[in-house]
């Protein structure tokens, strides 16, 4: 019998472009139609509390692809996602809320503004590297949340400012299951364009600047365009996951884009594997979730001690940091470097070698 | 004008203490080019130890201070073993990344271990406060202005003269070189982990006396990264100097310029500076000038 995992013989590409086709077996397209559906589907099958927490993986997932850009990618290191996340949201907060104006405006212009951010805050990445680079990012994380937190004829300052969830005409997204299907279909179209940039002339060029940046200025590619460009599509998409994450929490303020939430999409993408869109989405999941399971061990655990409950909060620190300790050391390809080696298992099964 | 002067005497000790916990990151990255962003764990943890010694075990402070080095010097020589060593030679994200995760799980661990309540340290120094031309001054801030200037005379021997420091200069400026010159760097980077952590288990006793401690105070870790980005990554003088300029101007732009934005200014002002410093000067004041531009 022909073997489920298999579905090339062997590589038989004779040129550039079949070498670089999306889906370039009946096999891939089928599995991407499979994965659209049950992606559609799942809002059928599972409870509501489950779709909520679908639908922030689906969020964290767009946040993540979005730094893997430019940390994966490109290899500038960012420690202030989590203020441009909140950038992102109070723009959307304040056109929707202040001026009035429709969700689907406020959602492209959000991640606008944090685009043009986030390459302001990019262009030190011109002269800096490294350890540098981390820490100028840093320093715009705690100014722009200074900033906000102190503007407060704009922002409502530390109260913050309430949303609404959006609508398409009369019909409103306000049910969980209607806003999954709104962070789902932008995830999907997230996942389309990073995919497709990497096979770009511009995506070609990031990877060239990550891995040497000096060697691809030799090579005639303009640094600073390039530097400040993947800043600004990374915050682009942190940009846009941060309005959906204000629409479906319906609240800003300044404690939910601390440096926390930057430390969290950082370990995503390396828990998940630097540089791979499938890890990102991986890393995402599993960050998201892994408060949760562990508040849910506690529950069982804390039926013998009460006491637990006040430790949930510092044993969830501790085990973040541990996961990601033993991910940095045990496997620094991050889940998507485990998946791979699945794959191959089964593939060359039964004769593993 | 007395404003002024209390504003600046408070800025130049509270910059002694940056200056310390300042010292435990250019120790670190001097000697293994990485950056411990850990180190506001190291320096809670070695006055929680010193605090149980003293009030559950009635051990007086003097000794209560060594076996708390004691016990920091092995908490470096175990972090750097399991956590360090292993991704050596990993990018520098992985590094900075893997430092993170260290400090939210010890800071996870302290948490767990001693709560979340602050706790008063017993009184060490003496509690009557000094009084200079107008200027109050408490004794602590005196001790841990003179341990800082000690610290910064011993540590700058230590590196010119002292065998090991010479070790540690080497392996810092060029790891292959330093190996094939027969130095063993593993020992290398193991005791300047273990001497960072002793460092910082100092630096934290001192504020522990001055503010009491509880687990939020391990953001010292990243409050001094502007001290050290301005004073230079690699230079110890840069480390003290960058703390008493950070601790100044912070206190005088929260003095002055707070009432007109709100408060808050002085967690601010430093990573403005750090910005600048960053754009104009990357080096910092007395580092030295290793960054590759491009």
């Amino acid at each position: 019998m022909r073997n489920l995992f298999v579905r090339e013989s062997g590589n038989y590409k004779t040129s550039y472009s079949d070498d670089m086709k999306l889906f370039g077996t009946t096999g891939a397209k089928v599995k991407a139609l499979l994965i659209v559906l049950i992606v559609l589907a799942l809002p059928l099958l599972v409870s509501n509390y489950w779709i909520g927490l679908l639908t922030l993986c689906a969020i964290a997932s767009v946040g993540a692809i979005g730094l893997n850009i430019l940390t994966g990618l490109t290899g500038q290191i960012s420690i202030g996602v989590g203020a441009f996340l909140g950038v992102g949201g109070y723009t959307s907060a304040i056109l929707t809320s202040t001026y009035g104006l429709s969700f689907w405006i406020a959602l492209p212009i959000a991640g606008i503004v944090t685009a043009l951010i986030g390459g302001l805050f990019g262009i030190p990445s011109l002269r800096l590297k490294g350890l540098y680079l981390a820490i100028a990012t840093l320093a715009a994380q705690v100014i722009i949340l200074f900033v906000i937190s102190r503007w407060d004829s704009v922002t409502g300052g530390t109260a913050g400012m309430v949303l609404n969830r959006p609508s398409i005409g009369e019909f409103s997204l306000s049910s969980n299951t209607g806003y999954y299907y709104l962070c789902a279909i932008i995830l999907l179209l997230t996942i389309l364009y990073a995919t497709n940039l990497i096979r770009t002339r511009t995506g070609r060029a990031f990877l060239a600047v990550r891995d040497r940046d000096i060697a691809a200025q030799i090579m005639g590619i303009n640094l600073f365009q390039y530097k400040v460009m993947a800043f600004a599509i990374s915050s682009f998409f942190v940009g846009i996951a941060g309005a959906l994450l204000a629409h479906y929490t319906m609240i800003v303020s300044p404690e939910l884009y601390s440096f926390h939430v930057s430390i969290e999409y950082l370990a995503m993408i390396l828990i998940g594997g630097l540089g791979s869109i499938f890890g990102s989405i991986l890393g995402a999941i599993f960050i998201t979730l892994l408060p949760v399971s562990l508040s849910s061990i506690i529950d069982v655990l804390a039926a013998f001690a009460p006491d637990l409950y006040q430790l949930l909060s510092a044993f969830k620190d501790f085990v973040f940091g541990a996961v990601i300790i033993l991910f940095l050391i045990f496997e620094p390809g991050g889940l998507a470097h485990i998946w791979l080696n699945m794959k191959k298992y089964f593939r060359l099964w039964p004769f593993s070698y | 004008m007395t404003f002024f002067l209390q504003m600046l005497v408070t800025g130049v000790v509270v910059g002694s203490i940056y200056g310390l916990v300042a010292l435990g990151f250019v120790l670190i990255y001097r000697a293994s080019g990485a950056l411990n962003l850990a180190n506001g764990e190291f320096v809670i943890i070695g006055p929680y130890i010193c605090l149980i010694l003293m009030t559950a075990y009635k051990i007086p402070f003097i000794y209560a201070l060594l076996i708390t080095l004691i016990f920091s010097a092995v908490l470096g020589l175990v972090v750097e073993r399991l956590v360090i060593r292993p991704i050596q030679n990993a990018p520098v994200v992985s590094v900075i990344m893997a430092t993170i995760g260290l400090s939210s799980l010890l800071g996870g661990a302290v948490h767990m271990i001693w709560g979340h309540q602050t706790r008063t340290f017993p009184p060490v120094f003496p509690q009557t406060p000094i009084n200079i031309a107008g200027v109050i001054i408490s004794p602590v801030y005196l001790w841990s202005f003179i341990v800082v200037v000690l610290l910064l005379v011993i540590f700058s021997l230590f590196f010119k003269f002292s065998k090991m420091g010479i070790a540690m200069r080497a392996v810092a400026d060029d790891r292959q070189a330093a190996l094939s010159m027969g130095m063993s760097v593993k020992y290398v980077y193991a005791a300047t982990w273990t001497i960072a952590a002793v460092v910082a288990a100092v630096g934290g006793v001192l504020l522990g006396n001055i503010n009491g401690l509880s687990p939020t105070m391990s953001a010292i870790g990243l409050t001094v990264l502007p001290v050290v980005i301005l004073g230079g990554l690699d230079s110890v003088l840069g480390a003290i100097v960058g703390g008493f300029i950070i601790g100044v101007v912070q206190n005088l732009a929260g003095g002055y310029l707070d009432p007109l934005v709100g408060g808050g200014l002085k967690d601010v002002v430093p990573f403005i500076i750090v910005l600048l410093i960053l754009m104009l000067k990357p080096h910092g004041l007395f580092g030295s000038r290793r960054i590759e531009r491009v």
